[in-house]
């Protein structure tokens, strides 16, 4: 095992936690981010650690510059240097265009992308120097498609997804590979409002879950995906086919 | 820690480090271009990052367009590290 940890932002609850527990289960000790859900990011640390991993919870908001610097500081003290980072952390405000006021747009923006980008920027340099690193964006279907309601979000996913691209033709010849997962209907708090008639949309007919889009993340992490890289892996059951 | 670095301590770390990322021992001099040295952007952000671990020098993306040479990093480095 390699010595260093893997960073999951927003990972208190939905996929966010079951990608801190699936890469636990193998073998990665693993900061559990959270913004506001203390007692829920406490408790997934506490599954990890009955099921015999290494996990602490870390608070930090992704939208503030200063995270990413606090986020890996504390990390490198408990664990080492985190040599896999999950973007997962993520907030929508949806409304049609014409109601998304300036300050809707630069906080689903600020969040979901430029969070994402500042943490990539502070996580690649140790990553490199390590030749190995693993950084796996959650995008979404939306970024790939466009979503009515959803400009802030799927503008922020889309750039998610090239930022994805274009680091990993940065880094590739330092062994650290880029990729984004593109989830489709996944049942999370999210989407919990989401009815029968999305659904429909869905050849697979039902939501994903938060484990199955975890699984993904775990392969992409793995030794076994060293060959994968800028790429964006659809979880959608088939929305998108 | 930082006043007491001297230009060869520098030179000397900078060309383990060039080794480290490619570069041929015995053509590593001051006025080799990182070019010829079949050194690219990348290996440059990487000596950066080095040279600010060491010695707390931060190597911006605009001084990295006027550092063609191993001496011209040296100077830069040498010059902020005193």
């Amino acid at each position: 095992m390699r010595e260093g940890c893997a960073l999951v932002t927003g990972s208190s609850r939905g996929i966010g936690a079951a990608t801190a527990r699936a890469l636990a289960g193998e073998g990665w000790p693993v900061g559990v981010n959270y913004h506001s859900g203390e007692d829920a990011a406490n408790e997934v640390v506490g599954e990890i650690e009955a099921a015999g991993g290494k996990a602490v919870a870390l608070q930090g908001d992704v939208a503030d510059p200063a995270t990413p610097d606090a986020l890996l500081s504390a990390l490198k003290e408990h664990f080492g240097p985190v040599l896999v980072l999950v973007n997962n952390a993520g907030v929508a405000a949806d409304a049609l265009t014409p109601q998304i006021d300036d300050e809707a747009w630069a906080k689903v923006i600020d969040t979901n992308l430029s969070g994402a980008f500042r943490l990539i920027r502070r996580a690649i340099s140790p990553m490199m120097r390590a030749r190995f690193g693993r950084v796996i964006n959650i995008a979404s279907v939306v970024g790939l498609r466009g979503n009515p309601g959803q400009a802030n979000y799927a503008a922020s996913k889309a750039g998610l997804i090239a930022v994805t691209r274009t680091v990993a033709a940065e880094v590739a010849r330092r062994k650290v590979t880029v990729n984004a997962v593109a989830p489709g209907f996944v049942s999370t708090d999210l989407t919990a409002d989401l009815g029968d008639e999305a659904i429909k949309a869905v050849p697979l007919r039902r939501a994903g879950t938060p484990e199955e889009v975890a699984a993904c993340v775990r392969f992409l992490a793995s030794e076994e995906a060293a060959y994968v890289t800028g790429t964006t892996l659809t979880v959608d059951g088939g929305m998108t086919a | 820690m930082a006043a007491t670095v001297t230009r060869e301590q520098i030179s000397e770390r900078i060309t383990e480090a060039l080794v480290e990322l490619g570069a041929e021992k015995d053509e590593i001099k001051p006025e080799a271009e990182f070019e010829a040295l079949d050194l690219d952007s990348l290996d440059l952000v990487e000596l950066a990052q080095i040279v600010e671990e060491e010695w707390g020098v931060e190597i911006t993306a605009k001084d990295m367009e006027t550092m063609k040479t191993v001496g011209q990093a040296l100077d830069v480095v040498e010059q902020r590290a005193s």
